[in-house]
């Protein structure tokens, strides 16, 4: 017997949008079961992993809160992927954004007046760009894989944050927490709706994605993007600039990384810690993609991540269960979208074996051996 | 089944094949008489290949029976096909570059001949002569030509006991000496009794080589003749249809004008180790003509293409250049904003982006053409540009939504030249116009690059197809093994003289 995927004829256009929402309810069926297992009532587990991170206002706009830095790395890192740059670096661009925000804002700490959050937000979106640009130098210059170098920049940077938290930006009144001094209010993100922690930095998640909208579907560069991704040798055969697309691609993602990341410290943590992330930038990877890439998609696939973020708080509390439940979730969730996504473009097929053939010597199928002749 | 086919070699009754979205092959039935010559005929995507297949048991069918030697048979693998004494020559080859001939043939034999390589290359010598088409057993593929190449496919049917032998186009990679000589075999091999299954879709080779033909349209068979009793017009409306026009002649241009683009000691030397390096490759093509640049596939026309498109760099100065400029440091971008235009060997994944719309295909190179302002897409203007390639090149699609891949190769192909012909260009270099494409499409192919001739475009084209470069180039010349033959007037050479020149027999320009 033989299990071979076959590919389909036509592919419906309107699977490949459902496949994301197949993939969510699968996630919630296999969740239930995982509750059960776990010797939870699953329909009172999934309720308390779902609903009650909802169920008021201070809670939505914790959710919110949490959505925001998510979508605005996967935002990010959407144009990435649709040139093909595989940027798994969100995090780290994310991390370093928090840190050279930081640094700006202890070095301003004692100034006042309303440039001072600006220049500090500046400085996170330089930080994170920075970041992201040698990833962007070395695959331009060295040809080295992009996979790669973002993923090892990832530690690099986490580490050089803990350097920092632990050494030169430690508090000298903290009494030796690794913790920086907390920021001055002239450098914290004003609150935009009273109660709560909603501050202003959500709403960059909502320009950055009408901006990036806008370029992707409007614009010439947008344009050559969508065509480095879709097929490389037709970009260079129009005359596109690949490395300054490549180049471009990292440092947008780069800079909405490093602003969701100082977004954070100014934000609801209000002083560098060595946690600002729980694994945003990764998180966005996920995103990026169950979003289709789009970024309304996006925006509804980073509010389900959020919630799970927050569902995984509520069961740790609420029923005791670990908070590796949350990223539980998540790889189910990709898994079951990927699983999704290739049966929309595939059917199973099991072929019985027909031939018992004892052939001696190895026999060349001219498919299988198509070696052309140049 | 009849009684007279007791005696045909192989008898195909009633085969279908369909796949998702078209149906290959409908009803099929064909025989083949031992010691025939039988030729397929058809147009790209007609079924032959299919069909090919399933006889020599790559695909299965749907539905239908084949008889070999008046006995039902099952052939479910290349294996059984083999066994019977079925051989096929793909279009492609399946040999491995980096081994010996001996080897690769080696590689398709059961154990027991496979074993001793010295007997195998003593007998692959024994064969190859006595058909002649001489080999050396112990060189390495990828030194051997294309024809040869081809030889070795050949060789390795032969090795075994041969009966029925495929061969899938196998005139496109010739020069026409190599056609007849591979002709020369195939008649000595006929004439021994074996049977053979011609693949082709140039009718005057069918005409001198079969003994019968069977026509397929669509997928399915719309005529059956003795091709030498046919004319080659009645054997193509058999193949086309009545409906579609069939191209003649064209007049030539007058020799008149002055040089526009021209190419002055081009020398590159290729990172691929399988390419080929340019040597001193100087012409120029003059307003309204067509220059055409003949040559057997992989003797430097990819390399050439990609110089004059500008998507490789060249280092020197003033090897590509107009009246009035300079070329050789322009990109491919600047290039076209100087007035050229190209249309690339591959259509899919290189001419044109597989995943994406007719719209953003016609932007990828139009955008020259007043689609763009201050950065920002001009979507009606996108919208009206490809409409009129759809329009005025009667590209057969669901509407400018359609993905470039969901198009047939003859569409793609008539909407790639359409949309570089309809920026008007000053020069246009065409690689491989028509190829793949049926007669109606590269009629009207061949009628636009003649109009844009007309127009006082300067036009390279550089194609294997020898008789559609008699039939649209004014002058014309051979690339072999990255160097370029003498040029001379259409009118004033003969298809022989072309055919030394692809074979490499000219002389050659003094190397500065």
């Amino acid at each position: 017997m033989r299990i071979k995927l076959e590919a389909r004829g036509q592919q419906s256009k309107l699977m490949s949008y459902a496949s994301p929402v197949l993939a969510a309810v699968l996630t919630l069926i296999c969740g239930a079961l995982l509750f059960w297992f776990l010797g939870k009532p699953p329909l009172q587990a999934l309720h308390t992993f779902l609903v009650m991170p909802v169920s008021d206002l201070y809670r939505i706009a914790e959710l919110l809160v949490k959505a925001g830095p998510i979508v605005l790395c996967a935002i990010g890192l959407s144009i990435c992927f649709r040139a093909n740059v595989w940027n798994i670096g969100a995090e780290g661009q994310l991390l370093m954004g928090g840190l050279v925000g930081s640094c700006a804002a202890l070095w301003l700490l004692d100034a006042e007046g309303v440039w001072v959050l600006p220049v500090v937000l500046i400085a996170g979106v330089l930080g994170g760009a920075a970041w992201a640009a040698i990833p962007a130098f070395l695959k331009n210059y060295f040809n080295t894989n992009e996979i790669l170098s973002t993923i090892m920049l990832n530690y690099i940077s986490l580490n050089i944050l803990l350097h920092g938290v632990h050494g030169p930006l430690k508090d000298p009144d903290g009494f030796n927490f690794p913790e920086s001094a907390m920021f001055s209010d002239w450098q914290i993100m004003p609150v935009i709706l009273e109660g709560t922690r909603l501050h202003l930095g959500v709403t960059f998640a909502l320009f950055a994605m009408v901006a990036i909208w806008v370029l992707m579907s409007r614009t010439f560069v947008g344009f050559q993007i969508k065509v480095l991704g879709g097929d490389e040798r037709s970009a260079h055969f129009a005359g596109f600039k690949e490395k300054r697309l490549v180049w471009l691609c990292l440092l947008i993602c780069g800079g909405l990384a490093g602003l969701a990341g100082v977004g954070e410290v100014t934000g609801p943590i209000g002083q560098l810690v060595p946690n600002i992330s729980p694994g945003y930038g990764y998180a966005a990877i996920i995103v990026a993609f169950l979003g289709r890439l789009h970024p309304l998609g996006i925006m509804l696939a980073g509010l389900l991540m959020a919630l799970l973020y927050m569902g995984g708080e509520m069961v740790q509390i609420q029923l005791d269960l670990p908070r590796a439940i949350t990223g539980v979730f998540q790889g189910m969730l990709l898994l079951f979208l990927l699983i999704c996504d290739v049966l929309i473009a595939y059917r199973l097929v099991i072929e019985k074996s027909i031939s018992k053939t004892t052939e001696p010597a190895l026999s060349i199928e001219p498919q299988a051996v198509a070696i052309e002749g140049k | 089944m009849d009684l007279s086919s007791k005696n045909s070699r192989l008898f195909l009754d009633g085969i279908s094949k369909s796949y998702p979205g078209c149906l290959a092959n409908d009803g099929i039935s064909i025989r083949v008489e031992p010691g025939s010559i039988h030729a397929i005929l058809g147009e790209n995507g007609a079924g032959k290949s299919t069909l090919m297949k399933i006889i020599y048991g790559v695909i299965k069918p749907d539905s239908g029976q084949l008889y070999w030697e008046g006995q039902e048979a099952q052939i479910n693998a290349p294996v059984d096909a083999r066994k019977l004494g079925i051989g096929m020559v793909f279009q492609h080859f399946s040999l491995f570059q980096t081994l010996s001939v001996v080897e690769n043939i080696a590689l398709g034999l059961d154990q027991n001949s496979a074993s001793d390589l010295d007997k195998l290359a003593e007998r692959i010598v024994e064969v190859s002569t006595k058909y002649g088409m001489p080999l050396e057993p112990h060189r390495l593929v990828h030194t051997l030509s294309t024809g040869e190449r081809q030889r070795v496919e050949i060789v390795r049917c032969l090795i075994q006991d041969i009966k029925l032998l495929i061969l899938d186009e196998p005139t496109s990679v010739l020069t026409p000496q190599e056609v007849t000589s591979l002709f020369d075999t195939l008649r000595q091999l006929a004439a021994e009794g074996s049977s053979i299954l011609f693949i082709s879709h140039k009718l005057k080779e069918i005409q001198s080589l079969c003994d019968s033909a069977t026509v397929l349209r669509a997928g399915r068979v719309s005529g059956a003749c003795n091709p030498r009793q046919e004319s080659t017009t009645s054997m193509a409306k058999m193949m086309v249809g009545d409906e579609t026009q069939i191209s003649s002649e064209y007049p030539k241009a007058s020799d008149s004008q002055p040089d526009f683009l021209s190419v002055q000691h081009l020398n590159l030397k290729t990172d691929d180790i399988f390419g080929i390096d340019l040597k001193e490759i100087s012409f120029s093509a003059k307003q309204g003509e067509i220059l055409g640049i003949a040559g057997v596939a992989g003797n430097g026309q990819s390399e050439l293409l990609a110089a004059l498109s500008g998507e490789t760099k060249l280092d020197e100065a003033n090897v590509i250049v107009f009246p009035e400029s300079d070329l050789t440091q322009c990109n491919p971008m600047q290039r076209r904003a100087m007035g050229m235009g190209f249309v690339p060997e591959d259509r899919l994944g290189h001419g044109a982006v597989p995943d994406m719309s007719l719209r953003d295909n016609a932007l990828l190179t139009g955008f020259l053409q007043g689609l763009i302002s201050r950065g920002f897409l001009k979507h009606r203007a996108i919208e009206n540009f490809t409409q009129s390639i759809i329009d005025k090149f009667d590209v057969k699609c669901r509407g400018q939504s359609s993905l470039a891949r969901s198009l047939s190769g003859g569409n793609l192909q008539k909407f790639i030249i359409g949309r570089e012909v309809l920026q008007t260009p000053k020069c246009l270099i065409a690689a491989h116009p028509t190829w793949g494409v049926d007669i109606g499409a590269a009629t009207s192919i061949h009628k636009a690059l003649i109009a844009l001739r007309d127009q006082g475009a300067s036009i390279v084209i550089i194609s294997e197809d020898i008789d559609e470069l008699f039939t649209i180039s004014d002058r014309i010349c051979a690339l072999f093994d990255g160097e370029l033959s003498p040029i001379k007037p259409t009118d004033e050479t003969t298809i022989d003289e072309l055919g030394s020149w692809m074979a490499g027999i000219f002389a050659r320009q003094q190397v500065a």
